[in-house]
């Protein structure tokens, strides 16, 4: 049996010949043979959404998708694919629940619909009555071993919510009480739904970030990853979409949005948008579409009180600016993501919704203004130190400045 | 009245709910309702233009790429610009891998455990009861092609994301053509594989079909309908800008004759929506969201075609074309599909030839403030199109009527039932606990819910949630 060390190792990096689900389904046979782990009954919701998360787990590769089913998963439901049709399969998800409880994972893919108490979507009948996906999740949830939401729509409300969002869909996560492990996406990576499924079967919970993601595939930003970084560097840059150099300035979302596309490609590993010319739209972000909106347009110049300043001309200036401004503009950072939660420029008249929770802004400020000031005395220090250091510094306050201010133009 | 349910109808995409009547082991009248509502259209507006291709693909996961298609074709035309010639192959090239994945998937996915005995473990077991006919060797050989298919489609998937970056959620297609280079190495690699894929299609997916149309011959009676068909085209050459599959419709089996857009309306009587007017054309749509309508059953509207009830997809544009005109029925539709399929695969390998390596696939352009445009075309399972109007830079409109909408439409203010919904009539049921006979009708249409239920252009000012 492997360390969790080396799984881990494993899902972060892929090799060009073999897939994930390839180097998984001997370890997880392995683990069932010696009994490590037992196979977990699956019960796999579908609420509002595309069925492309499932679609995408049905491009797993070598082994396919069918030994998925048979080596890894015991899947008890899945309309796609259960045989039965109607009540005779609705049973047998209710029968597991009930016989497997504490014990079964329950996977969602699609928003929960909120409108209406839920009646925009109704997923199954029990004695005569129809079920609302809303129900049936505030149900099953607390029975469930793991929730496991796939892709955007699940996470965090996704396509299906964006504005106007006339059915009221919602992540999953902001319906139940129960913790949540997220893995974004529109749609979901074949590798990260099968790579988290593996952790949890060999190892339990693997570690997450603030968004309740794998932090082995999450950890990054595309940016980061990005084989188009040593263009950003350069200052080369792609005047338009399918155009050699950097894509950045015809709107790629790499800078903020964290996923480990570059290094494992599409498709089993044959393609990914950055390096087809096509930029990043961020589709694993929270924010996902409309904080991401327009797709062409770059990434809004970051104004402050005094200069507009770009991503790559933040951190040069940031001396010259004092850190003071950058923190006024921070500040206010806080309230436009929250009301620019379904808010891009143009799609909505001026009326911001006031934030849903107060005790949460305020918790969300104290957490910044820490942030910052932990900010402002390294920058202190700095003054005087080595450009080595002046980098590490400036790709802290790039960080910094990308996980807080996701959204569209809020800060324009 | 025995009215029979099923809920959900599985193997499926997305929900959906079925009310049967059935007297004296017949099925004699028919409900089918859909049970999501996202309402895509309305979020479509005060949108960026250029992000419709990304943003509409979202609306269906099996077939992302034709609403990105279909998206960039109505920019195209409000633009007025045009992707050269390399551009417009490969947005082909993209569109016929889907094609290729969904009908696959449709077959040896979906359909297929209506007919086959699959392995004694979830998510096979429990199966429906039925009449399985496939003698046990018949049925292993079969189980060993759907393992082989499930490859085979996602190998389709890679064809696509060689040229799309990624699937599903295609990210190359933009209104001038795609971003992807169409370097020669990325052409081989999708020759080499198209050419894997349509040996199988040939050797394998067919013979499937034709073995179990053999063994299920009564289903070329069952599942009938009205016999009209619609298209509205597929795939257009470069230059010439001809179809490769043209657009007509075909009234109760007789002559193809030619579309007239002005005469789709779509209405909403026994649909969860408030409106006064009966029937509206696409251009003046009007949603208001009202679940608690009396009567109505389902969140699809009605679209009909002058009054009359249309079934669009590869059955349908094989009839238009002249490719299939065996009949109308269960068996037909899947025939139809696989058939259809290598008509695909064979235009793929035309195109790829006609490709001009690393010649341009984009132009640049300058987004126009206003225009209007219409992109119509069909998907995998019938007529999609998209009508939008631009203001000041902005989608001031943005309206979709997809194929299962057309398909699978309720009753109208008449009182006539939709398409599916008459073909299910007749349909003989031996076992009304079981109703395997219905679901077999309902899937060979391949229905998709998530594109279906939609929401037909809401001006901010007139739309009233509840």
């Amino acid at each position: 049996m492997i360390t969790r060390r080396e799984f881990i190792k494993i899902c972060m990096s892929t090799a060009v010949s073999l897939s994930l689900t390839d180097q998984l389904i001997p370890l997880v046979g392995q683990a069932y043979a010696e009994k490590k782990a037992l196979k977990p009954p699956v019960i796999w919701l579908e609420l509002g959404s595309c069925t492309g998360n499932s679609v995408s787990l049905e491009n797993a590769f070598n082994p396919s998708f069918e030994q998925l089913l048979t080596d890894m998963l015991d899947l008890r439901y899945h309309w796609l694919l259960a045989a039965e049709q109607g009540d005779a399969s609705v049973q047998v998800m209710l029968d597991t629940i009930e016989q497997e409880q504490g014990n079964f994972w329950l996977v969602v893919e699609g928003s929960v619909m909120t409108a209406e108490n839920g009646r925009y979507n109704e997923i199954f009948r029990r004695n005569g009555q129809l079920i609302t996906g809303l129900a049936a999740i505030q149900e099953f949830a607390p029975k469930a071993k793991y929730v496991i939401a796939v892709g955007d729509c699940a996470c965090f409300g996704g396509p299906s919510a964006a504005h106007p969002n006339p059915a009221g869909a919602k992540g999953v996560w902001d319906v139940i009480k129960t913790p949540v492990i997220n893995i974004p996406g529109c749609p979901a990576h074949p590798d990260w739904m099968t790579g988290t499924f593996g952790h949890l079967l060999l190892y339990g919970l693997p570690e997450l970030d603030s968004y309740h993601r794998p932090v082995m595939f999450f950890g990054k930003t595309i940016h980061d990853l990005c084989q188009r970084r040593q263009q950003f560097e350069d200052g080369i840059f792609a005047k338009y979409p399918g155009d050699q150099g950097c894509l950045y300035k015809v709107g790629c979302k790499g800078p903020v949005t964290h996923a480990d596309c570059p290094i494992r490609q599409w498709n089993h590993y044959i393609n990914w948008p950055v390096k087809a010319g096509s930029p990043c739209i961020g589709c694993a972000s929270p924010q996902f579409p409309d904080g991401l909106m327009p797709f062409y347009n770059h990434l809004p110049d970051i104004q402050t009180p005094a200069v507009a300043m770009n991503i790559k001309k933040l951190g040069e200036s940031l001396a010259i600016l004092g850190t003071g401004a950058v923190a006024t503009h921070l500040a206010a950072g806080i309230f436009a993501r929250r009301i620019q939660k379904n808010y891009i420029k143009g799609t909505k008249p001026h009326e911001p919704t006031p934030p849903e929770n107060l005790e949460q802004v305020k918790q969300e400020l104290d957490d910044l203004i820490r942030r910052q000031n932990a900010l402002m005395t390294e920058a202190k220090k700095l003054e005087s130190s080595k450009p080595v250091h002046k980098k590490r510094f400036i790709k802290r306050v790039t960080d910094f400045l990308h996980t807080e201010d996701k959204s569209g133009d809020d800060s324009q | 009245m025995t009215i029979k349910t099923i809920f959900p109808m599985t193997r499926i995409h997305e929900p959906m709910k079925v009310d049967v009547d059935i007297q004296n082991g017949k099925v004699v009248n028919a409900w089918i309702g859909a049970t999501l509502f996202r309402g895509f259209e309305a979020m479509m507006k005060g949108r960026d233009p250029r992000d419709a291709a990304l943003f509409t693909q979202r609306i269906c996961g099996i077939c992302s790429t034709a609403h990105a298609v279909t998206a960039a074709m109505a920019l195209q035309q409000a633009y007025r610009v045009e992707p050269p010639p390399n551009g417009k192959h490969l947005i082909n090239l993209i569109f016929a891998a889907d094609m290729i994945q969904n009908h696959l998937r449709h077959f040896y996915l979906l359909a297929f455990f209506d007919y086959v005995k699959g392995p004694d473990m979830a998510p096979y077991m429990p199966r429906l009861k039925g009449d399985y006919r496939l003698p046990q060797k018949v049925n292993e050989q079969l189980m060993a092609h759907y393992k082989e298919s499930i490859l085979m489609a996602a190998r389709a998937h890679e064809m696509l994301a060689i040229f799309g970056a990624k699937v599903p959620m295609a990210q190359t297609i933009m209104i001038t053509g795609v971003t992807e280079r169409a370097s020669s190495e990325k052409i081989v690699a999708y020759a080499a594989i198209l050419k894997e894929i349509s040996n199988w299609v040939t050797n394998v997916y067919l013979s499937d079909v034709m073995t179990l149309a053999d063994y299920y011959k009564d289903y070329y009676h069952i599942g009938i309908g009205y016999g009209n068909m619609i298209s509205f085209g597929l795939f257009t050459q470069p230059i010439t800008g001809a179809y490769e599959f043209t657009p007509g419709i075909i009234v109760n089996r007789g002559l193809v004759s030619k579309l007239d857009l002005s005469k789709v309306g779509e209405e909403s009587r026994y649909s969860w929506y408030r409106d006064e007017q009966q029937s509206r054309s696409p251009m003046e749509g009007q949603t208001i969201p009202d679940r608690d309508k009396e009567d109505a059953y389902s969140w699809v509207k009605a679209p009909r075609y002058g009054g009359q009830c249309f079934e669009g997809g590869p059955l349908a544009r094989g009839w238009i074309n002249g490719d299939y005109r065996r009949g109308v029925s269960v068996m037909d539709r899947i025939v139809a599909r696989a058939l259809e399929t290598q008509k695909v695969c064979r235009l793929a390998e035309e195109w790829l030839q006609q490709l001009t390596p690393d010649g341009p696939t984009i132009q640049p352009f300058t987004p126009p403030q206003d225009g209007d445009g219409a992109g119509l075309t069909d998907a995998m399972r019938g007529p999609l199109g998209h009508w939008i109007s631009i203001r000041q830079g902005k989608l001031q409109h943005y309206q979709i009527v997809t194929p299962t909408t057309w398909n699978f439409s309720p009753r109208d203010a008449h009182g006539i039932r939709g398409p599916v919904e008459e073909a299910l009539i007749g349909t003989p049921v031996a076992n009304p606990d079981s109703l395997i006979e219905v679901g077999r009708v309902i899937r060979s249409y391949d229905p998709c819910f998530t594109c279906a239920v939609h929401l037909l252009d809401a001006p901010e000012d007139k739309l009233v949630l509840i």
